[in-house]
């Protein structure tokens, strides 16, 4: 099914400070989402009233910038619906129900609205959650960058306790790691490389959600987002008085990834991922893990081990150790 | 990845190892030039794997911590005037006497990271309204491009380009460094830079000295090797030049590279960040270009001033390891630094704190 914008796109080809005014226009603009999120919650009151959820709830909050909108693998608008779902799927939980509000800017092209909407409806839809209620405001030119989105999740969850980690848990990932950030500096166009590095932007909830079914021993999930591996597992780390020991030569990243990494002189452990997670994994369950998450992508894989002595360290093949501290800032391509 | 993995490979590495451990009698301190070494022999845990009798003290070869302060400031204050600085990346958050370019692009400068001076000269030329500054740091590596940036603007009329430039040389840098206090009995000279210089500038210096100065690449076999071969002449008593790192540095180096510095720059007096004016240290642009020139075009008078308790000078000497400062991990980290050698993803300090914590 293809769906077609509901909005005269001839007469305003792109937002104008009228879409916020509350007037026809607004009116407009809500019926398109309403025809690509197509759900009964999206009535006119500006709240859904949700059907029974059995058992515990939790809920996550979320708001989405990135330039430029669309990448390979991905969009703002997917990775708006992503970001909450694997928000949730981080507490054991299930998303089934998102808002989202829309900040645009005035000038925005409406068929790129359009095309995001879209990209958020299909992702709903793939990871399975309604998108119930929504609100929009426009700004004005020069205050917004196209686009910003903001999402809160609703989930069940279906693993209520996860007992605490402890020293000799064995830290696993669900993929090879830096596709995002790799793939979203590409596409900025600023670097004159080109390649095929598409996003991991998804859902990490089947893989999660098998884990939890098969009833491993999982301790914490987490996805590798802001800052990447290095940063995630010094937040963990911190978060349970533990430390954490990986193997660098056992880490899954493309080789393109590494390459452009290389050529860039950023480390892969500090890119961000959108559709990737470390699980701290009881020892005895740790292969039995591995051999689930496969299931999903096959270069999942067995990074490493908490420890009791404090900070994130990584073997090297040569045999020796280097810290994994947490970056000050963004990683800055070098001079040469 | 190819070219890459291979000299990263362990069992070569180990098999080097074996062979600096079987060569080596004495005690020697040998000083890597490069920053990029620095940073791979911290990353790697190299100077963990080399035998005790060797010492290894980091050099200066660390393009932003040499950039004076001053041309910071400079930067900055265009920046806050409306002209358009463009840099490389890691330039941005390298203190100059009071604040960085991150922070002078949250206070409204138009400050654009650029992955070639060729880029900055492209956005000039798409936005002939505003002016626009390449800040051109670096040594003998990053000059080629930068002197080729001012042709490729000269060659487009462009009249709204120009470079700040901040561009220091090795070899004088290593006879301060081997006429001073410190005890070097050998270098492992900067590999890219010698991909453009070639190797006669370091024959000279090793005959002046009388040591062994090797050529050496940037990964832990290359590096390895480097302290073999510098080792090896050290137990032979040889001094002179070699070169470890045949795949990238011929022996004249690069001339056409070479012969456009030489129509943009011209060798100068530089001052180094916390070690001061060294006569003609660095690349300065030639009066002809001077059009080109953002000291020329805006009348910037740049003078360097080193906040006192910063030991870079020290650090970019090798007369102190990083964690001998008493304000490193302390008062100066990187998201406070005090001297540039915490910012850039080359410097000692940083390389230190980042891969071995505060230890």
């Amino acid at each position: 099914m293809t769906l077609q914008c509901p909005l005269p796109i001839d007469r305003y080809p792109s937002i104008i400070m009228a879409h916020g005014g509350g007037g026809r226009l607004t009116q407009q603009l809500v019926s398109m989402f309403r025809a690509a999120f197509d759900d009964e919650g999206l009535n006119g009151n500006d709240a859904a009233v949700l059907g029974e959820l059995q058992g515990k709830i939790a809920v996550t909050t979320d708001g989405f910038v990135v330039t430029p909108r669309f990448f390979p693998g991905g969009s703002i608008g997917s990775l708006a619906v992503y970001g909450s779902v694997n928000d949730l799927a981080c507490v054991g939980a299930k998303a089934r129900h998102l808002t989202a509000s829309f900040i645009l800017e005035e000038g925005f092209a409406i068929e790129e609205l359009w095309r995001v909407v879209l990209s958020m409806a299909e992702a709903a839809r793939s990871a399975g959650v309604s998108i119930v209620a929504g609100d929009t405001k426009v700004v004005g030119r020069g205050q917004g960058d196209g686009v910003y989105i903001h999402t809160t999740g609703i989930g069940v969850v279906a693993q209520d306790h996860w007992e605490q980690p402890s020293p000799s848990d064995v830290i696993l990932v669900s993929g090879d790691i830096g596709r995002h950030g790799i793939a979203v500096m590409m596409a900025r166009g600023e670097l004159g490389l080109s390649s095929d590095i598409e996003s991991d932007c998804g859902s990490i909830w089947p893989a999660v959600h098998a884990l939890i079914e098969q009833q491993i021993q999982v301790r914490v999930v987490r996805d590798l987002t802001r800052g990447g591996l290095a940063t995630i597992l010094n937040e963990l780390g911190v978060e349970h008085g533990l430390g954490m020991e990986i193997d660098e030569t056992r880490l899954p990243v493309e080789e393109t990834v590494n390459g452009a990494c290389e050529l860039l002189g950023i480390d892969p452990l500090y890119v961000a991922n959108e559709g990737t997670f470390v699980a701290l994994v009881a020892k005895d369950h740790a292969d039995k893990a591995l051999e689930i998450l496969r299931k999903f992508r096959k270069d999942s894989q067995i990074i490493g081990r908490t420890t009791a002595s404090a900070g994130v360290v990584a073997k090297n093949a040569f045999g020796s150790k280097r810290v994994l501290d947490v970056l000050s800032g963004e990683q800055l391509p070098r001079i040469c | 990845m190819k070219f890459l993995e291979e000299f990263r490979d362990p069992e070569l590495a180990k098999n080097l190892l074996t062979k600096i451990d079987e060569a080596c009698k004495g005690s020697w301190t040998l000083m890597e030039v490069c920053g990029g070494q620095t940073h791979a022999i911290v990353r790697y845990g190299l100077d963990q794997l080399l035998p005790d009798k060797i010492t290894l003290l980091h050099g200066p070869g660390c393009p932003v911590c040499v950039t004076p302060a001053d041309a910071i400031d400079a930067a900055i204050d265009l920046s806050q005037q409306g002209i358009v600085i463009t840099s490389f990346g890691d330039m941005l958050r390298v203190p100059g006497n009071g604040g960085d370019l991150l922070a002078a692009k949250a206070a409204g400068g138009d400050v654009r990271v650029v992955y070639s001076p060729l880029d900055a000269v492209d956005m000039a030329a798409n936005e002939p309204e505003k002016e626009f500054v390449f800040f051109a740091v670096g040594f003998e590596t990053t000059a080629p491009g930068n002197a080729m940036a001012v042709l490729e603007a000269k060659r487009r009329d462009l009249k709204n380009f120009a470079l700040l430039v901040s561009h220091v040389l090795v070899p004088p840098a290593m006879e301060a460094i081997l006429g001073g206090e410190n005890k070097i009995d050998g270098f492992l000279a900067a590999g890219h830079v010698c991909t453009v210089m070639g190797v006669q500038e370091y024959d000279k210096i090793a005959a002046k000295f009388e040591i062994p100065i090797v050529v050496t690449g940037f990964e832990p076999v290359d590096i390895l090797r480097g302290v073999l071969t510098c080792v090896e002449m050290l137990e032979s008593h040889q001094s002179g030049c070699l070169n470890a790192y045949e795949r990238a540095v011929a022996d004249d180096g690069n001339p056409i590279a070479r012969s456009v510095v030489d129509q943009v720059f011209e060798i100068g007096t530089r001052t180094w960040r916390g070690i001061g004016d060294l006569p003609m240290s660095g690349l300065i642009i030639r009066e002809e270009w001077k059009d080109f020139d953002a000291l020329k075009r805006f009348k910037i008078h740049p003078k360097d001033v080193q906040p006192s308790r910063c030991l870079a000078g020290k650090v970019l000497t090798g007369l102190i390891r990083p964690a001998e400062c008493p304000e490193f991990g302390k008062g100066c980290t990187p998201e406070s630094p005090m001297g540039a050698p915490m910012v850039s993803a080359e410097g000692a300090c940083a390389a230190y704190y980042r891969y071995r914590g505060l230890k």
